[in-house]
């Protein structure tokens, strides 16, 4: 436990000194910055445009606060997935590791301090890009999508289930690799994600097929339209009047897949690197 | 408790088509300064890997410190100095070192004390708040011994400490080693440099493709004597008799002897046989010339 603590912090501290976490910030702030922007022009069209219709005015903002949201799904995925891309390959690579995994430690606390330091730095980048996102829709739009306690933590499992992927892809290959196939996974759930909802929308179940085994290839992009789901109001999801909307809603029993991938992923990382030749 | 600190036997180890280490099967004792030579590509650095536990081998056995090799208990009491010394070169010297003892489960004042030891033994206090990207890589290397030597460790693995150090630092790589040994820690030195191992090892092998082909102790015998006689009418068998006769010639000879203290009685039983010896010269066999010997001609610049 001690092992595991001491390469947690030293992950946090490595984020911290190497200007990881500052970039990553400024990145958010960018976005945020230009998302703020955006919001309050179109806020101020939505307000003249639906006139007194109240209903109108809000699914616009929703509309965009969502939209806002899947950019948030986006660059969370890219974090999580490029924040620990290398931290297993790179010092394998190099060497690093030789005097760490020397050491009285078993290497699993190696795989595990990693893990629990990119996944706090994943999930509070999340944290901060989603809120502020939602704080721009609520001083600016006096808005607050429904189903934010649902919806939220759906998108952080995401950034887990990116973190744990990319861990184990650095326990047994090159970074280049490692990067390339975490991508591609994220390339079948996106495409499958959307085959399932077109299938779903014209009723044709062998397209909805493919997304369902795409998904379980790759559950991520299945948790982002679950969150979407939970985050519109009934009128906008079941009138399927946004492209977030879908057509067919994943399962509980995808959710607690994503969990359960995550959890194989770290554990294949684990005895990936417990193998490994260093 | 057993006086040998690490015992292999028949280790093998293979990376696909490749066999790195054939049958590796070594004993180093408490408190030896052991000396693992041999060419590039013999297999050296794969073999201390698999001591200590960064490499599973193929097949065979062996203990450090009396547990199976790998074991996580033995390395609480081991230092290791890797070839490439690359350590996270975003913290300071003395961050690597807290870090590094933190991991042999060292904390608070106790690792403080032990750290700030460290930094004055390999001079690199004034360097201590300094990030170790900004080190020379003879301090990269002083900070590499340094965590170490954090444990207080039974056994050292240097990988070629001495590779990137100028002649001073040479120097305090030697001095720690002999003082290792003054207080009984046992080192195993991976190291090309022949110079340096003759001056500190007890004891050294030499590997050939992944084998045990030869060992040899520093410490108790010497590697032999090569003399050059300038001998009018020096009978053969006067010669064989006291040595190995390498070349003889009109007015010369070369001869292996075993020690120094058989060359008076050479130089007399030549005179008695009636040659005239004009000079005699004794040339130490030096570990370089082992080295060439046992590696053979067939050996080629790894």
């Amino acid at each position: 436990m001690n092992a595991l603590l001491t390469i947690f912090h030293l992950t946090l501290h490595e984020a911290a000194r190497r200007r990881i976490l500052a970039a990553t910030l400024l990145g958010a702030a960018a976005f945020l910055l230009l998302f703020g922007i955006g919001f309050h022009f179109v806020s101020i069209h939505a307000a003249r445009e639906a006139g007194p219709s109240v209903l109108r005015q809000r699914i616009m903002l929703n509309f965009l606060t969502l939209a806002g949201l899947y950019a948030t799904h986006f660059l969370t995925l890219m974090t999580a997935v490029l924040l620990p891309v290398d931290t297993l390959s790179g010092e394998i690579a190099t060497g690093v590791v030789q005097t760490v995994a020397s050491k009285p430690v078993h290497r699993s606390s190696i795989v595990l301090g990693k893990w629990l330091a990119f996944s706090m730095v994943a999930v509070a980048y999340f944290a901060v890009v989603a809120g502020g996102v939602l704080l721009i829709a609520r001083i600016l739009g006096h808005f607050t999508p429904p189903g934010l306690a649902l919806g939220l933590p759906l998108m952080a499992l995401e950034a887990v289930v990116y973190v744990s992927l990319s861990i184990a892809g650095g326990a047994r290959l090159a970074t280049v690799t490692n990067g390339i196939l975490v991508f591609g996974l994220y390339g079948i759930a996106f495409i499958g994600g959307w085959v399932e909802q077109v299938g779903a929308f014209s009723g044709n179940v062998p397209a909805q097929n493919v997304g369902t085994v795409a998904s379980l290839l790759m559950p991520t992009e299945a948790l982002w339209q679950r969150a979407a789901y939970c985050m519109q109001p009934a009128v906008m999801r079941d009138l399927h009047m946004t492209p977030f909307s879908p057509a067919s809603l994943p399962s509980v029993l995808m959710v607690w897949w994503a969990v359960l991938y995550a959890l194989l992923a770290l554990y294949s990382g684990i005895q990936g690197f417990r193998k490994r030749a260093l | 408790m057993s006086t040998n600190v690490i015992e292999t036997r028949s280790l093998r180890r293979r990376f696909g088509e490749k066999l790195a280490v054939a049958d590796l099967s070594i004993t180093v004792g408490r408190g030896e300064v052991f000396g693992f030579l041999g060419p590039n590509g013999a297999g050296k650095t794969t073999s201390l890997k698999m001591l200590l536990g960064l490499i599973a081998p193929t097949s065979g056995a062996g203990t450090l410190l009396g547990r199976p090799i790998g074991d996580r208990a033995a390395r609480a009491k081991v230092g290791f100095l890797p070839e490439h010394f690359r350590f996270q070169d975003w913290l300071t010297g003395r961050e690597l070192l807290r870090f590094h003892g933190r991991l042999f489960g060292l904390s608070g004042r106790a690792l403080e004390d032990k750290a700030d030891a460290l930094l004055t033994r390999v001079d690199l206090q004034d360097a201590a708040e300094r990030q170790i990207k900004g080190y020379s890589k003879g301090m990269t290397q002083r900070i590499g011994l340094a965590q170490a030597l954090l444990n207080e460790p039974e056994v050292v693995f240097l990988d070629e400490p001495t590779s990137g150090l100028d002649p001073l630092g040479r120097l305090l790589v030697r001095d720690l080693i002999r003082e290792l040994r003054s207080l009984g820690t046992s080192v195993f030195l991976n190291s090309h440099l022949l110079g340096e191992v003759e001056a500190t090892c007890d004891r050294v092998v030499f590997v050939k493709q992944g084998r045990v082909v030869h060992e040899m102790n520093l410490g108790a015998e010497p590697a032999g004597l090569e003399v050059e006689l300038r001998v009018d009418g020096a009978p053969r068998e006067v010669l064989a008799a006291h040595g190995t006769l390498l070349a003889s010639a009109n007015g010369s000879a070369r001869l292996r002897v075993a020690q120094e203290a058989a060359l008076p009685a050479l130089a007399e039983a030549l005179v008695r046989a009636g040659a005239k010896l004009y000079a005699m010269t004794p040339h130490k066999r030096s570990l370089e010339a082992t080295f060439l010997e046992v590696m053979g001609e067939d050996q080629r610049p790894g």
